[in-house]
């Protein structure tokens, strides 16, 4: 039903096996997604946005990754399934959508005989139903000719009409979640807003869960429900998407937010974050990290912070302290 | 696509012309002539600028070559100097030594390097895989008659596994001993050259998977829940097979070409030995007649290619 609970991911740390050493990618990240929502998880490159998600559906490398805490997907455990339990979940429970659709797409394959095999792993369709399914699949995801498509390369379609099929490939299967990672970073902007439409549809006709994952704040507005917000492998904010846009409070959104460049404001420049995400080994995950970077909050950036994220205001959740006496220098009083 | 091939084939007559002119010239620039061999003290000089006069040596050389290129194109490759016997004759019956013997080589070849790359390409950075990447760089860098000589040494000689020469011992007869008995012949020389020759499709096919494996397309494969195996083989492995499928065309036509050292160090009569022959004994036909073979299989298998290439990768048309 919509607003239950379907994934619930609970202290999730990742660590990655580098020159030797294993170090932290994220740490202790807690989120919740219902049946029906769309959660955006945004950030910058490096943040850890797609390391959550690969971990979701266990495609890590497994040899030089470590997953600890807990995913559950309605009450299933996600993390260290057994191989075969792993395959039958992701394309069955779990369909995954990626930026590069050309990329992602096996060059050699017709987008019929693609879809069909994932058809043909999981037995929720029977034999003779394929290919019924496929053309109704390509139909669902807009495409016009779907009997044609399902012989094509895709090489011989468009950025948006891969993507769909992409889609297509998704949710093949029926699956409770999707996870879109940069599902419309490679698309041009008419093509993005026809791709979230196609999602949101399914969302609404299928109540699948979806974790949208992503840097662009205008595709968040346009359909996420709430917003997860992630800097240096931790959730800084998470709240509903109405909540944060009005009432930003951590540093990182806040400037996350002004750095977003809007038709209608009248600034002069965009503002900049200065710096980068610090590199995995010199990140400190007892502080606010973020803090590296803001040049006039020094004396904070080294106080140790508590794990857990403080409810500021009702279902709005937030990291450390400085988000209290946070102000931008141009702004202050 | 049967107008480009007809394309490339026309495109192909402007390109052997230059072949066989080059050819012709280059072989004229050799010093000595057939004839250089024969001057002994009791010959008479005279007797030989006769021979030559006779066999249009002295003739400018655009005259040689028009005499030469006409007959060519009627099939006449003309006379050996030195066999004694038309050119054509000669390279049809090394030819077909030739093409069971490549072929039997090029078999064994992919049966060797096709496992050894999917092997170690698998455990890419074990030890067997750098034990496979070394033995390719030995054997791809090592002179093969260093090792064909060995192989017969130790093989031929010593153990007396395999015979040392030839196509077939003189007293078999029958169809079935024949077989056999030629058959028996070539495994020496084709487990060599095989042995030798993995390097190419061993190192284009590991690099493929290599490359192959860390494509988005095979994340897509595994997110559909397509299990690690089949991953594999209906994905990487088949992509990857790609350029080893589009380098098969240059392959197969080579397979007429003769392989030089072999057949000469194993005494097996191919166009490979012929050809060596033929220039140690100045035999101009012959040398004409085989690097223009070479040339058009070369040719041949470029446009083989191409076309493999069209007909396995959907996202190649040759228009």
């Amino acid at each position: 039903m919509v607003g239950d609970d379907l994934l619930n991911a609970k202290k999730v740390t990742v660590s990655f096996l580098i020159n030797g050493e294993w170090q932290t990618g994220i740490y202790d990240v807690d989120l919740d997604i219902a049946h029906g929502e769309v959660l955006a998880l945004v950030g910058e490159s490096g943040s850890g946005k797609s390391t959550f998600a690969t971990s979701v559906i266990g495609l890590h490398n497994k040899k030089q990754t470590h997953v600890t805490g807990s995913i559950t997907l309605d009450g299933q455990e996600l993390i260290d399934l057994p191989d075969a339990e792993e395959n039958r979940v992701r394309g069955e429970k779990i369909g995954m959508i990626f930026q590069d659709p050309l990329a992602a797409l096996n060059p050699l394959m017709k987008i019929g005989q693609q879809i069909q095999e994932t058809l043909d792993i999981h037995d929720v369709y029977q034999k003779d139903q394929y290919h019924a399914r496929v053309i109704e699949l390509l139909d669902e995801v807009g495409i016009v000719n779907p009997e044609r498509t399902a012989k094509q390369y895709p090489h011989e379609l468009s950025g948006g009409m891969r993507q769909r099929v992409m889609i297509a490939l998704a949710i093949a299967n029926d699956p409770d979640l999707i996870i879109a990672d940069e599902p419309t970073t490679a698309l041009d902007t008419t093509i993005q807003a026809q791709i979230l439409d196609v999602l949101l549809e399914i969302r609404d006709r299928k109540e699948t869960g979806i974790l949208l994952i992503t840097h662009d704040l205008g595709v968040v507005a346009e359909v996420a429900d709430s917003v997860a917000v992630m800097y240096a492998g931790q959730i800084v904010e998470k709240a509903s998407v109405q909540e944060l846009f009005e009432h930003p409070l951590h540093p990182y959104t806040r400037s996350l937010l002004r750095s977003n460049p809007e038709v209608d404001r009248e600034d002069d420049e965009l503002y900049v974050i200065p710096g980068t995400v610090p590199a995995l080994s010199e990140m400190d995950h007892h502080k606010d990290l973020f803090l590296q970077r803001v040049p006039w909050m020094q004396d904070e950036a080294d106080v140790d912070i508590p794990d857990e994220l403080v409810e500021a205001r009702p279902n709005h959740f937030v990291r450390g302290t400085a988000w209290r006496t946070f102000e931008f220098p141009d702004q202050k009083g | 696509m049967w107008k480009v091939i007809i394309r490339r084939i026309l495109i192909m007559i402007p390109q052997l012309f230059i072949l066989s002119l080059l050819v012709f010239l280059l072989a004229k620039m050799m010093p000595g002539d057939p004839f250089s061999g024969l001057i002994g003290p009791n010959t008479d000089p005279k007797q030989i600028a006769a021979l030559r006069e006779a066999a249009g040596l002295n003739d400018p050389w655009w005259q040689q070559y028009i005499h030469w290129i006409s007959n060519a194109a009627h099939g006449d490759l003309g006379m050996s100097y030195t066999m004694k016997q038309p050119v054509s004759t000669l390279i049809g019956s090394r030819m077909v030594n030739t093409f069971w013997l490549s072929l039997l080589a090029m078999i064994l070849t992919y049966a060797l390097a096709i496992p050894m790359a999917i092997s170690a390409a698998r455990h890419e950075g074990s030890l067997w895989d750098r034990i496979l990447l070394i033995y390719n760089s030995v054997t791809f860098g090592i002179p093969a008659y260093v090792v064909y000589l060995l192989f017969i040494f130790i093989f031929g000689f010593t153990l007396g596994l395999f015979p040392t020469g030839g196509t077939v011992d003189p007293n078999v007869s029958g169809f079935f001993p024949t077989l056999i008995n030629k058959i028996y012949h070539m495994i020496l020389p084709a487990i060599t050259m095989a042995l030798l020759g993995t390097t190419a499709i061993f190192t284009y096919l590991r690099s493929g998977i290599l490359d192959e494996q860390t494509q988005d397309y095979v994340k897509t494969a595994r997110a559909k829940g397509v299990s690690e195996d089949h991953v594999f083989t209906r994905h990487i492995l088949r992509n990857a097979l790609l350029p080893i499928a589009a380098n098969f065309g240059f392959v197969i036509t080579g397979l007429l070409g003769g392989a030089i050292f072999a057949e000469t160090i194993f005494g097996y009569p191919g166009l490979g030995k012929l050809f060596i022959t033929a220039i140690t004994g100045r035999d101009y036909s012959v040398i004409t007649a085989l690097i223009l073979l070479n040339g058009f299989l070369a040719l041949l298998g470029a446009l083989l290619s191409d076309i493999i290439m069209a007909i396995v990768d959907p996202r190649i048309r040759i228009e």
